[in-house]
């Protein structure tokens, strides 16, 4: 029990920290809402496993994978029937998620804590983050000058379409990290809020980065220590929190 | 000197419109082209597509290597992301291969104070976007340098000196350029030929040989333009 309650704190914590990372690109490349899409994915797959009995992280990994690539091709058509489609692929993936779960684990899959973290799982969720934070690392440069102007990025000879698929999988392996956690329904708000947060307060990159990180894991510990405490749903609990940092973070007058 | 860069019967045509119709050119090393053209005559795509950056018919032929710096003509970008001019300038040093250290020097040559470097590009005025963009483009000594209405969001003071260190550009360092430019003056002063686009053809060749009264009166369908005769 105790293990599993270190396991659960240590992974929460660094599954914060690689979703205030990614998060902040995402805000930066104006992917906020699709993300979002991207974290409702894995509720089918999430319903599938809980119905035929298998592990719950392996659906939505399947789930989550056949949705990036559908919301990559989607993002090629720029326009408003892109838009559109983004948007029925959300609520369907909401609503078909929602029929294939079983009733008693509806609540666990949409807001999270679903089952005990043991060592294996522990050591797959740290690999995770290691992965996702390494190939933030690795692809930076090539998704700030994307950011900036994906032609000049082009011209460059940056195959740009490769980095946004590398990313978009960066952020569903997030997403995957955050599920046990925040449930499917929740975990986008990891991604987006930290972000927001961080750009009200910051002035330069690495400030907006760090800030966008720190932020995530304060909610994430300030989560697990009120839920502890007070028995109350972790999920929910972290979610009020970082909601309550973007409160207060409207006090300042924007940077 | 060699061929840096051949068109041979490009055109392009982008949603069943042919916007630019068989243009064909060399430009040598040293040298300077002006594309000149009104409105929608595709001088734009023109530029992407030797770019690559959109689909063509014909042959773009670079010579092996050759290496290339962009101005487009606008960016749409978020200008209220958390970004600097060097954190642009420290990338693109790090997507080319190259060191940090040449980007003090490039951003010296366009006329920007070093200060300018921590500037977010959303504080920036138009004329400092414009020379980080610039600056953006030297970054890595490219073999030729294509700008597109460089000084398009720019007012004139900012115009002139903007041509100035293209000029300078050119005699100091013997850099080859490509530039789309709506200023005749700077087109006599400044390129060794001019292309001219419009939808119903091409001319390519010396300033003072081609751009007489009669076609430029023809490219841009008004009789208010003139030719600069004197030497």
């Amino acid at each position: 029990m105790i293990a599993a309650s270190f396991f659960a704190v240590v992974l929460g914590l660094a599954s914060a920290l690689v979703a205030g990372l990614v998060g902040s690109f995402a805000l930066m490349k104006r992917i906020t809402l699709a993300g979002d899409v991207i974290s409702h994915l894995a509720l089918p797959g999430l319903g599938l496993a809980f119905l035929w009995h298998f592990q719950p992280l392996a659906g939505a990994a399947l789930t989550l994978a056949i949705g990036i690539v559908l919301i990559d091709q989607l993002q090629r058509r720029s326009g408003l029937i892109a838009e559109s489609a983004i948007g029925v692929v959300f609520v369907a993936a909401l609503a078909a998620g929602t029929l294939v779960t079983p009733t008693e684990d509806l609540i666990d899959a949409l807001f999270g804590g679903f089952g005990e973290i043991n060592v294996v799982g522990f050591a797959l969720g740290i690999a995770g983050c290691v992965i996702v934070a390494a190939t933030i690392y690795v692809l930076r440069h090539e998704l700030i000058l994307g950011i900036f102007s994906p032609d000049l990025a082009r011209s460059l000879k940056i195959n740009i379409d490769r980095v946004n698929l590398l990313y978009l999988f960066s952020f569903g392996l997030t997403v995957l990290l955050g599920l046990h956690f925040l449930g499917s329904l929740l975990v986008g708000a990891m991604i987006i809020v930290p972000p927001a947060v961080a750009r009200r307060l910051s002035n330069t990159l690495d400030q907006y980065l760090i800030l966008s990180a720190l932020t995530s894991m304060t909610a994430a510990g300030l989560g697990f220590a009120i839920s502890f405490h007070w028995h109350l749903p972790l999920g929910p609990v972290i979610v009020a929190v970082v909601s309550a940092i973007f409160a207060a973070s409207l006090a300042r007058r924007r940077a | 000197m060699s061929a840096i860069l051949e068109l041979k019967n490009v055109s392009v045509t982008l949603d069943h419109d042919t916007i630019v119709r068989g243009v064909s050119f060399v430009i040598e090393d040293g040298q300077s082209i002006a594309i000149i053209g009104p409105n929608g005559s595709g001088k734009t795509v023109l530029l992407k597509a030797i770019l690559g950056l959109i689909a063509y018919d014909g042959e773009i032929i670079w010579r092996p290597g050759a290496t290339v710096g962009y101005v487009p003509q606008k960016i749409d970008a978020d200008r209220s992301v958390p970004l600097n001019v060097r954190n642009l300038l420290v990338s693109k040093a790090h997507v080319i291969g190259k060191g940090e250290a040449e980007i003090t020097q490039v951003i010296q040559r366009v006329g920007l104070s070093e200060p300018v470097l921590a500037t977010p590009i959303g504080h920036l005025s138009g004329g400092q976007f414009q020379r980080a963009l610039v600056a953006f483009a030297l970054l890595g000594d490219p073999d030729i340098v294509l700008f597109d209405e460089p000084t398009a969001s720019m007012d004139e003071p900012g115009e002139e000196q903007l041509y100035a260190l293209l000029d300078r550009l050119r005699t100091e360092v013997g850099i080859t350029t490509v530039v789309v430019s709506h200023d005749l003056s700077f087109v006599y002063r400044h390129a060794d030929n001019v292309l001219c686009l419009n939808r119903s053809g091409v001319c390519f060749g010396p300033p003072r040989g081609v751009l007489t009264s009669k076609l430029l009166a023809e490219l841009f369908d008004a009789p208010t333009f003139y030719g600069h005769t004197h030497s």
